[in-house]
């Protein structure tokens, strides 16, 4: 081969190679208005980082279509057109920061909605707290991603209910006097929800009751080991709060062995992508914050029809519906605020109370939480079907 | 430790054993002729377990021509990717053949991304080859049997074609020198597109017979078992077909014994993998079988 060709090729390779990662790389950034202050725009700017690609992407896209689907119905506040900017954080810690980094920085955003997977939320929130611009969570549930953050807020219950409502379930509803518990050690989630279960059920049931804790990583696909040692400890429940990727196969392989008590986890499990791995199997509960079952106000009915609509196709999700309360709660804070300036819309958010959302009353504490109805669904015949409610205490 | 739990840990680790050894056989094959570590590798077990979804799903195949269809497509492409992005660089410093093989793995992944979706998707598995069994207490997918089986046959064909054809001879020549093969009359493009498509259909069937033992399908789903078999096959010493076997199989126990013996450590399985590695390393730099220098491929 000629010396001028075999350069050819390679000066090829190169640009091909980096014009698939500047194409990556870049993906969601939109044109700047570099020194525009935020506050005078004429577009309200709305920052979005989720995940849309890697392990939490099903989580991100149905909340990512939540929020645009209020959007579409609410396209103004104050009178200025509404600018959303995705940013997708890649279901990774250090993108997740670097998405807000962003978000504020240069695109200068007023406001920012994310992130479902708590440990990306909290990779994010240091960097809003610096920066002064509020944050509403969608779905992240650990209760330290807005303890000690004045500037992020959640439309969301915290895992310390999520984790009672089904120790509670499993010992009331199933009867279970012991359980083992499977958890992803690199999800503050998992690990969280985890505790919070172990916690409540200890309480109910005794020290010895929790027969076995066993861990795994993210992106583990190979969970014979761990079900193999629950199996041999034979306990009454499964509690294996995780991603729904990792936890779907987990389910699975722990009916293939034959292990057949009910499994329990939390609201990660509502994806399409964990009932596929499961639809054959039965006894498989999780609590999540949306049923349309049972609409819980008028927004959700709206919501319920507007979603039939804009996604004839798909399922309706909790996710979705949180996605659509995050966007309806930070038109309603710019309004009561009356500004589009992020400390004055962070002060309407924290006095936020009574909101009607379609995933139930919201009312931010001192920390940001809100205390909403928890509602647990079970895998029958192929499909999640509602089971039962809990409001809280 | 009851008798039948042992038993089910030792049936864990053959399937994971062997679906570690079978991947690994496809990287330290290519190793041994170009000394590359080619990361495309394990993207191309994404692309054929792609092919082979869509042949079932979408084009309703039976899973045997999928399956083929698969094979095929993923081989031209690995002889395509060779051409295009190694074969260029051959006289270039070892170093940039290899960040041009990084460079194909993330083109590959982010090619699917953009084309396929991101949000994983379910991967049928074929009635006629996947089902549960149970011995008493122990139960195990029919793959448990199936993917050792195929392990040991691709092994044998690999190492017949490698010690016995002409095709091997010529693969064994340009392993040790390129450039005095080539004075040989040996056509060393030639028997490197060989070696590609040989790698490649292995990394097919590999990415197949995970799709199967863990049914679902993602453009990223070729990292995990990229990572681990890359180990594998650096433990049996890279380079070394039977070490690549003994490397998968001696990870895939070590794993699963870790957490059969030590609970409360499963979180550190790969950690373990890397500790287990780093031993073998320190008393046997070239890995297991790697010693065998001038028995390599």
């Amino acid at each position: 081969m000629l010396g001028l060709k075999r350069r050819n090729y390679v000066v090829l390779i190169a640009m091909v190679l980096i014009m698939s990662l500047l194409a990556v790389g870049c993906g969601g950034s939109q044109d700047q208005n570099a020194g525009q202050d935020a506050a005078d725009s004429d577009v309200i700017k709305i920052g979005v980082f989720e995940p849309l690609t890697g392990v939490n992407a099903a989580g991100g896209q149905m909340t990512l279509e939540g929020i645009e689907l209020a959007k579409e119905m609410y396209p103004e506040i104050l009178g200025k057109k509404v600018e959303i900017v995705t940013v997708d954080n890649k279901s990774e810690k250090q993108e997740a920061a670097n998405a807000v980094e962003r978000l504020i920085t240069q695109e200068k955003v007023n406001l920012i909605i994310g992130s479902y997977g708590s440990s990306l939320a909290m990779a994010g929130g240091p960097i809003a707290k610096r920066e002064g611009t509020p944050v509403i969570g969608c779905s992240p549930t650990n209760p330290a991603v807005t303890l000690d953050n004045d500037f992020y807020f959640r439309v969301c219950f915290i895992d310390p209910f999520q984790g009672t409502v089904m120790s509670n379930y499993a010992t009331e509803t199933l009867g279970a006097k012991t359980a083992a518990i499977i958890q992803d050690v690199q999800q503050d989630y998992s690990v969280g929800l985890s505790n919070y279960f172990e916690k409540a059920f200890k309480a109910t049931n005794g020290d010895a009751a929790i027969v076995a804790k066993l861990n795994y990583n993210t992106g583990d696909k190979d969970f014979s080991a761990q079900l193999t040692e629950v199996k041999s400890k034979n306990p009454d429940v499964i509690f294996a709060p995780g991603n729904f990727l990792e936890c779907g196969i987990l389910v699975a392989k722990a009916r293939e062995l034959g292990i057949n008590v009910p499994i329990l986890g939390g609201d990660t499990w509502e994806a399409e992508e964990f009932l596929n791995q499961v639809v054959d199997y039965q006894d498989i509960y999780f609590s999540t914050h949306f049923t349309a079952e049972e609409p819980v106000t008028e927004v959700s009915t709206t919501f319920l029809e507007a979603f039939a609509q804009k996604y004839p196709n798909k399922e309706v999700n909790a996710f979705a519906a949180l996605g659509f309360d995050t966007y309806i709660l930070a038109k309603d804070a710019i309004e009561r605020a009356n500004s589009a300036d992020p400390q004055a819309i962070r002060d309407a958010l924290a006095a936020t109370s009574g909101f009607e959302g379609a995933t139930g009353i919201i009312t931010l504490d001192a920390n940001g939480d809100a205390t909403k109805t928890a509602v647990i669904k079970k895998v029958e015949n192929g499909q999640f079907v509602y089971e039962a409610k809990v409001d809280p205490k | 430790m009851s008798p039948d739990i042992f038993l089910q840990n030792v049936a864990n680790s053959i399937t994971l054993g062997s679906l570690y050894a079978l991947i690994a056989i496809g990287y330290t094959m290519v190793y041994g002729i170009i000394r590359l570590i080619n990361f495309a590798h394990a993207d191309l077990l994404m692309v054929a377990a792609y092919i082979a979804f869509y042949g079932m799903l979408v084009f309703t195949l039976p899973w045997y021509i999928s399956f083929a269809i698969a094979i095929v497509l993923t081989t031209l492409l690995g002889v395509t990717i060779e051409r295009v992005a190694y074969r260029p660089l051959r006289s270039a410093p070892r170093i940039s053949v290899l960040i041009s093989a990084i460079g194909v793995s993330f083109l590959l992944q982010n090619l699917g991304i953009v084309a396929l979706g991101a949000r994983p998707k379910p991967f049928p598995r074929p009635d006629d080859l996947v089902w549960n069994i149970q011995l008493g207490n122990v139960s195990f997918l029919s793959l448990t049997i199936l993917i050792p089986v195929v392990t040991i046959i691709l092994l044998l064909m690999v190492t017949f074609m490698v010690k016995k054809t002409k095709m091997g001879i010529a693969m064994r020549a340009v392993s040790r020198d390129f450039e005095t093969s080539s004075l040989m009359a040996v056509n060393v493009n030639k028997v490197i597109g060989a070696t590609f498509a040989v790698g490649s259909a292995l990394a097919a069937i590999g990415g197949i017979m995970w799709s199967m033992q863990y049914p679902q399908v993602d453009p990223l789903m070729g990292l995990f078992p990229g990572l681990k078999c890359f180990i594998a096959a650096v433990m049996g010493g890279i380079g070394s077909i039977p070490g690549a076997m003994i490397g998968g199989f001696i990870l895939g126990i070590c794993e699963v014994m870790l957490v059969a013996f030590m609970p409360e450590l499963s979180g550190y399985r790969d950690a373990f993998a890397f500790v287990v590695l780093i031993l073998i390393l320190l008393f046997r730099p070239g890995g297991i079988l790697g010693e065998n220098v001038v028995e390599k491929v």
